[in-house]
């Protein structure tokens, strides 16, 4: 009985161990090559699937945690008469933690899951080994501009989400709640830094993109080629990189702000 | 690749209104949400202080006069010599120099906001000379600690009883 407990534990082990490795050198094989010669074009339109795309929910998820982020901010802070801090409030916890991490896990639902299915349905319709029997290496043609894309992509997204959000905020505790608009302002630029927030924010979702793109594109090149092994892999790849992103999360903070 | 050759032109109008409005995005957050100003910090010169007690003043805390920002804390530390707090200032230059006859005290912005650090210019005679950079200030007064005062509060009126 614990003889199998401890082989399943070292079973377990072993596995993730053969993943991570599978991973990476993937990863070598996509990064260190001659670029494709259209690799611009073919990551420019990876830019308008990931990205131009993504818009909508992006930013319609920023602006309603906006709304909400300030509205719950006021009850607590008028509780110490400190309600012209929402500003900061909101500031400060969209471009430290909420900015980067919610959009990273939506472009994890909204981009990361395409990338699987468009990959693991490509691998096991074959459509990636005939590219190779025609000389041309998917890695490079199919996989390293989406790659690409998506690490320009989500920081960029991030970067519209805080605007929106903030905006959001800024609506509701400006025009509902009768906060005046210059302290909303000015407390804000006083407390966020452009180094320290908005500079942390953009490396954290640069880090949150690499992951999710990396897992995605593991998931769907490595699919079970028939259709319950594609749902699978887009489940896997949901499920792994949220979780990644929620610990590399803290990881991250803990060297940016824990210190 | 599931997108038409057609519509290629679209998908590169797409992409580049997403990435201007990006790079809009961050030239916001940079300017008018951390509040960067282009015209930089101006010209500024260094001045010393040491206080007996600092309270929880940090780096970046204003230096006010009248409620106008002359300055800011620049750096933080211990003068091991005799064991002070030594704090050190660097005031904007465009807001006037200070005769070595001011003081500084240590305030707090309402009951339970930031400290900040206030300056009193004082007054200028044949003896006393202006402060330039890398001077001290010497007349200088520490923080209110809340529970000292409560302790002092406490031991007059056991005094008077």
């Amino acid at each position: 009985m614990i003889s199998s407990f401890v082989s399943a534990v070292g079973r377990t082990i072993l596995a993730v161990i053969q993943v991570t490795g599978r991973a990476c050198l993937l990863l070598k094989r996509i990064l260190c090559v001659k670029p494709h010669k259209k690799l611009f074009s073919l990551f420019i339109v990876q830019i308008f699937q990931l990205g131009v795309l993504s818009l909508p929910i992006i930013l319609t998820a920023g602006f309603f945690i906006g709304m909400v982020l300030s509205l719950q901010g006021y009850y607590v802070l008028v509780a110490y008469a400190a309600e012209e801090n929402l500003g900061s409030m909101v500031a400060l916890s969209l471009l430290r933690e909420l900015g980067p991490v919610v959009s990273a896990l939506l472009f994890a639902g909204r981009a990361g899951s395409a990338l699987t299915a468009e990959i693991g349905l490509m691998q096991s319709t074959e459509q990636l080994a005939s590219m190779e029997m025609m000389g041309v290496s998917p890695l490079k043609r199919v996989l390293a501009p989406r790659l690409l894309a998506g690490i320009v992509t989500l920081p960029m997204l991030t970067l519209l989400f805080n605007i929106f959000a903030i905006w959001g905020g800024y609506i509701v505790g400006v025009y509902w709640m009768g906060i005046d608009s210059g302290s909303f302002w000015s407390v804000m630029q006083g407390s966020v830094d452009v180094f320290a927030d908005v500079g942390n924010s953009i490396i954290k979702s640069v880090v949150f993109a690499f992951i999710i793109t990396w897992v995605a594109l593991y998931n769907g090149y490595y699919v079970i080629p028939n259709a319950q092994g594609i749902s699978r892999s887009t489940t896997t790849t949901v499920v792994v990189s949220s979780l990644l992103i929620l610990a590399m999360d803290f990881i991250l903070t803990v060297f940016m702000f824990g210190m | 690749m599931s997108i038409k050759k057609v519509s290629e032109k679209r998908i590169e109008f797409w992409v580049g209104c997403f990435a201007i409005s990006s790079v809009i995005a961050l030239v916001l957050l940079a300017f008018s949400i951390a509040g960067v100003s282009l015209q930089g910090k101006g010209k500024s010169y260094t001045l010393y202080a040491n206080f007996t007690n600092i309270g929880g003043l940090k780096e970046r805390a204003p230096v006010k006069l009248g409620g106008v920002v002359v300055g800011r804390v620049e750096n933080i530390s211990l003068d091991v010599d005799n064991y002070m707090p030594r704090v050190r200032l660097s005031m904007y230059a465009n807001k006037g120099y200070y005769s070595d006859t001011s003081s500084l005290s240590i305030y707090t912005s309402g009951l339970l906001g930031e400290q900040y650090i206030g300056i009193i210019p004082g007054f200028i005679d044949e003896e006393s000379e202006m402060l330039s950079d890398g001077d001290t200030i010497e007349d200088t007064k520490p923080a209110l600690i809340l529970e000292d005062l409560i302790g002092q509060f406490i031991y007059s009126l056991q005094k008077e009883g």
